[in-house]
Formats: C-alpha cells, structure tokens, sequence
C-alpha cells in the first residue's frame, strides 16, 4: 500500500491531550485479531450507553461522511500504546491526523499502519480549527499541506518513515535483510546479554 | 571523549547498524510480553513464516484480562479466556517461557520482570506497553511498543530507533511525612504537563531520587510515559546492586563481578549536558491528588480544584470545563473531603510489597468506610505471598476491604475489575482519563497512602491527619 496524495474535508476535533482511551476503550482490546476494531472508534464520545450516536459528537454529523483527514488538538494519542488505536482510526477511513503535536508512541505506531500524522505550526492549526468540512490537500512526497484558503505550509517527516509510506517499503522486510549485522552483534556480545534459559 | 548521559551510553552500546537516510537498528535484551498486545504480531510471524529469533530473551506473562478472582474459579468471561488461551498457544508454538495463572510466578509485566531479576541495569528492555519504563528504575533503557514493532523484535531482536532528548528531573531534599514516591511523579506532571516529556527520555537525579528503594525509584519511572516521555530511569548504585543481588535470573558468581563492573560504568559523566532540565524541592511537596482527565491535572491535597476563567488558551479552557464536566467538580472548590465510592490499591505504579505495607499501616486497626468498596490487588503472586506472610491479607480483610489475585484490575477495567458509571474512586494506578477504570467512572489518582487514609474516611483525605 502506499499513500502519496491526501484531498479530504476536514473533521475538526478541537480538544488537546486525546488519549487512546478515548480512541479505543480497554474493552475492545480482548480481540485476537484486527477485525473490527473499527467499532470501538471513539466508543464513548461517539455512542450513548444504549448505542444510539450522539448527534454532536464530529464524526456522527452528516458531514463526516467520506472524511479523511481528522484536524485535532495538541498531544493526540497519549497514553497507551495500543496499536489498536491507529487500527481503529484508519478502519474508519481516517488516513491522516493533523495536530501541533503527537505522543510519541502513537506517530509511531500510526506511521506503520499507513496513517500520516501532520505537526503543523500554530497558526495553520488556528486556521484549520476555524474551518469544519473545508477541503484541504496533503502532499505526502513534497511534504506539503495546502490549507482551505491556498496558502501551503511545510510538514516534518522523517526520510525513513516517508520512504516506507509512499514506496509502501516493508519495515520488517528492511530489517529481515541486516540479520548478518545483528547475528554479528551478537556473537561480539557473548558473555554480556541476560539469557533466561 | 564527550561527557554522556546514561541514555546516551546505553544506546551507544546496543547499536547493531547504523545506515544514512534510516533511524538506527537498535538491539534489544530483554522483550516483556503479554497477552493484549501480541496476538497480532503473532498472526504476523505465522503469516510471513518467521520464528521469534530469541525465545531465550523474551517473556511471557498474563495479566491485563486477567482475573483476579480466585484461581480455582472458572473464567466467566469468554473473550479474556479466549485471549489467554491464544497466549498459551503461542507461547507453546514459539517456544517462549510463560508465567500462566497456574504458576507461582505470575504477575503484572512490570512488577514480575524486576522480581525475578531479569531487569538489570544498562539494558534495553522493551514491551507492548506503555508503562515499560518501570524498568528505568534499574538504570535500564525501557520504553513501550506497538504490536508491530513487538512482531519486528520477535522477528529480529532489534527495533528501528531515532535517539530521544535527554531530559533531567532534579529532586532535591527530604519527603515530609505522608508525602511519597507518587507524589513527587504526580507534582512532576501536574508541573510540566502530560506533553511535557514528548520526544524525551527522563533521567532522575538528585539527593532524593537517590535515597529512595528501588520499589519507590520503579514508581517515579513508572509515570514517566504520563509526562509525555517513553522512558525515564535513575541511574544505577548500590541500591539497585543489593535488590539484584540473589534473584532469580541475576547474574551470579564471576559472572556478577563482571556485571558489576560494566553497571558502575553507566551514570551519567560529569558535565554530560541534557537537552531539558527541571528542578524540584521535595521538602516543598504534599499529598498529591489528581481531579480531572488527565493525569497533569493534579494538586496538592490543601489546594483547589483551578478556574477555567484563569486559563487563557482557548482549547486549554475548553479541555478544563470539560474535565471538570466529566467529574462532575466545581471549580475554586478543596477536593479534599469530597465523597468517594471505590479506593483501588494496586496496579505497575503501586502494586509491590511496600505499597501493600504503605496501605496496611494506615489500614491496621480501622475500617474501611462502610460507604467504599476497597480493593487492594498485588502486582504479582509474589507480593500475594510476601503480603499473606507478613499478615497484610488480614489487616484488609479485617478492615473489610478485598485481597484479591495478582493482575492489572481496575487499572484499566479489562478483567472485570470496574467503576460503575458515575462512581468515584480514589485510585493508585497511573491514569485518570475518561472512563479509564469503567465506562462514566470518575479516578482520584493519588498514593497509596493517601488511597487508604481516604478509604477510612469515605472522602478524599489528607493522609497526614491519620499519621
């Protein structure tokens, strides 16, 4: 798979600190497997105890239908590091995040599973809180976000990780291939590493 | 040669390969497994035809589904017994040591792994768990990965690595009565925010840091993923030697000389220069107690819960009025002597024997307020049997409070183990989001000192007043 361009209306989410809690709750993290993840998304701020949506919450909006991309505040992803979460979000279609900043574990995690987190400074993020549903354009090779009003702003992405999304390079693949270097390691290390058994 | 931190000394040791334009291959020397977040990476080494490369480094435990009812009870709950099930399985197929409920030797990943000796110092240790950084308290490089990364260390014994900030949290000074090792973490978040650390890895240092036990520095390392960093670690010293020394899987004989020899080469040099720095006047602290979502949103037990009218930034109100919201919390008003429903003691931050000690003492003699239901859940089968053996069973039994298995419980309400919605409990786990501890529950966190004062009491209450 691979992920070069981005063209979505925006779901606006404006609350700091977004833990994966809230992304997926403990419950559903019992599954064995990856299949439907996608209906723990936000369980609790997007469902009532009885299961009915609650009308208010961004993704519930008849708006949000075909959304891509989910505009978020600061720290996203905190806490736990549940893979799930990413699983969850991208089983919703959602391919890419923009905040001012992201927990590190999540970013690490969301990057494996073809889900782009955008850090954008903080006054394309004040734009971007400011305009619910307008479309906007990510540009995953020029590293590029072109914004509702025209303007563009650049993106950090690490070579290695933008390499693997818009190749869709296999990570475990690229590691596979230095076993000579970490068998090598090893042998140098005898005598030093705990073994259990 | 340049000064260097611990951190930087500890990476500089485990790089395997370093190639332009990638992040380093980091190896790893010990992987902490458990049954919520491999599953997956499982499925992924039978799909791809891999085999875990080193078994002899990696183990296994149950704990976040399960139960912590008596042991010769079945398991009620189909999916957790499905998930444990699974875990045996794979353990089986891919030749990986298993600490499964029959055996004497299960418990909470991060309570068991210094337990049996297997954490030590200079390390890199890694798990599919963000509380890793427990194993910090060793002077280890511990930090918590997602499922795909636990299939790449299966599959390789290294992780694709980019070094972190260094980051020192100074603590100076001596800790009143009643204030402990939790509080100094949770003045530490309240103070830099749950971002703070973003990108980081803490070291702590200082006199105070210093003359606490290794359970207490596990404690402090424990949260350090709360303040944002993946790691956080005291360096080593004779402290850390003496818990090592004698357990099961240390190094013994000549063997530990020469472990010994390469741990006292790893503090920090002299004039190693970090990126971020804080400083902290422990004889400045209090009981600590969290009041909102997060676990930064903490004050000291004599303070007030703050004023969103106080707070500038708009999405940073925001945040507050819904915190306060969720908690159903008046702003301006003292938390102390607020009613509460549940006290929880237990979980990776406050689950060892001087936790279990911590609570007793204030326990012993009294009961726990009709009002609260008390649940106090050992990190592991060990502690259970230190705890019985030293009669702290019956000093909360008596009390009226319930001893149960060893397991995560309320932490995270997996098993089981949960806040009815609405409820409020006083609680010494590691995070008080929303719903954390049972869908519409509400989490004081706090120490488990203060956890048993307020279990008396049936309101949150300062510790000290029961001294």
């Amino acid at each position: 798979m691979k992920l070069e361009k981005i063209e979505s209306k925006i779901a606006v989410l404006p609350i700091d600190n977004v833990d994966t809690d809230q992304i997926i709750p403990a419950r559903y993290l019992k599954s064995i497997s990856k299949d439907g993840l996608g209906e723990g998304l936000f369980r609790d701020w997007r469902l009532n105890a009885d299961g009915t949506p609650k009308p208010e919450f961004v993704l519930n909006k008849p708006e949000a239908k075909g959304v891509e991309i989910l505009v978020t505040g600061d720290n996203f992803g905190c806490g736990s590091s549940r893979e799930h979460a990413p699983w969850a979000l991208v089983q919703n279609g959602i391919r890419a995040v923009i905040s001012t900043s992201f927990a590190d574990i999540f970013k690490g995690n969301a990057l494996k599973n073809q889900l782009l987190p955008v850090v954008v400074p903080a006054d394309a993020h004040a734009e971007l809180l400011k305009s619910p549903w307008a479309v906007v354009k990510i540009d995953v090779v020029a590293q590029k976000l072109t914004l509702p009003s025209g303007r563009t702003v650049e993106f950090p992405i690490d070579a290695f990780s933008k390499t693997c999304l818009v190749e869709g390079v296999d990570e475990l693949g690229y590691m596979l291939q230095q076993e000579p270097a970490i068998a090598g390691f090893e042998a140098k290390r005898t005598g030093s590493v705990n073994t259990l058994q | 040669m340049k000064p260097r931190t611990i951190v930087e000394k500890i990476w500089d040791s485990h790089v395997v390969a370093e190639k332009p334009g990638a992040p380093a291959l980091l190896y790893v020397d010990l992987h902490l497994v458990h049954e919520v977040t491999s599953p997956q990476a499982f499925t992924m080494l039978r799909e791809r035809g891999l085999k875990v490369r080193r078994p002899d480094l990696t183990i296994a435990t149950m704990d976040h589904s399960t139960p912590t009812t008596p042991r010769d009870l079945p398991m009620l709950d189909t999916v957790g017994k499905a998930q444990l099930d699974q875990m045996t399985t794979n353990c089986k197929d891919f030749g990986i040591r298993l600490y499964d409920l029959k055996t004497t030797k299960q418990g909470i990943v991060h309570v068991i792994g210094p337990e049996q000796g297997l954490t030590q110092p200079g390390m890199t240790i890694v798990c599919g768990d963000s509380h890793t950084a427990t194993h910090g308290a060793f002077g280890a490089l511990a930090f918590g990965i997602g499922t795909s990364q636990v299939g790449h260390v299966f599959a390789t014994q290294c992780l694709l690595q980019t070094p972190s900030k260094t980051y020192a949290i100074r603590v100076d000074g001596a800790l009143r009565p009643g204030v402990s090792a939790k509080d100094i973490i949770l003045a530490v978040i309240a103070r830099i925010g749950i971002g703070g650390g973003t990108g980081s890895v803490f070291e702590y240092l200082g006199s105070t840091i210093r003359s606490l036990s290794m359970e207490e520095r596990m404690t402090i390392c424990n949260m350090s993923i709360e303040g944002g960093a993946r790691a956080g670690l005291v360096a080593p010293d004779d402290t850390t030697y003496q818990y090592i020394a004698g357990r099961e899987f240390a190094p013994k004989g000549a063997d530990w000389d020469a472990a010994l020899a390469r741990w006292r080469q790893l503090p920090t040099d002299h004039d190693a220069e970090y990126a971020h720095a804080l400083t902290l006047d422990a004889n400045e602290l209090e009981p600590m107690v969290t009041f909102g979502t997060n676990p930064g949103m903490g004050i000291a037990i004599s303070g007030n819960i703050p004023d969103p009218a106080s707070v500038a930034d708009p999405i940073e109100k925001s945040d507050l009025v819904k915190a306060l919201k969720y908690m159903d919390l008046q702003p301006g008003q003292p938390l102390k002597g607020h009613p509460i429903d549940v006290v929880f003691v237990g979980s990776c931050t406050n689950s060892r024997i001087s936790d279990l000690r911590a609570a007793a003492s204030i326990i012993k003699g009294r009961k726990v307020n009709p009002k609260v239901r008390m649940l106090v859940v050992p990190g592991s089968m060990q502690v259970k049997k230190q705890a019985e053996a030293e009669g702290l069973d019956k000093i909360f039994r008596d009390a009226g409070a319930d001893f149960r298995e060893a397991g995560c419980s309320m932490c995270l309400a997996m098993n089981g183990d949960q806040l009815e919605p609405g409820e409020y409990s006083v609680s010494t786990s590691n995070r008080n989001f929303e719903g954390r501890q049972g869908k519409g529950g509400r989490t004081f966190l706090a120490s488990p000192l203060t956890a048993a004062a307020s279990a008396i009491m049936g309101v949150v209450t300062d510790v000290r007043t029961l001294l």
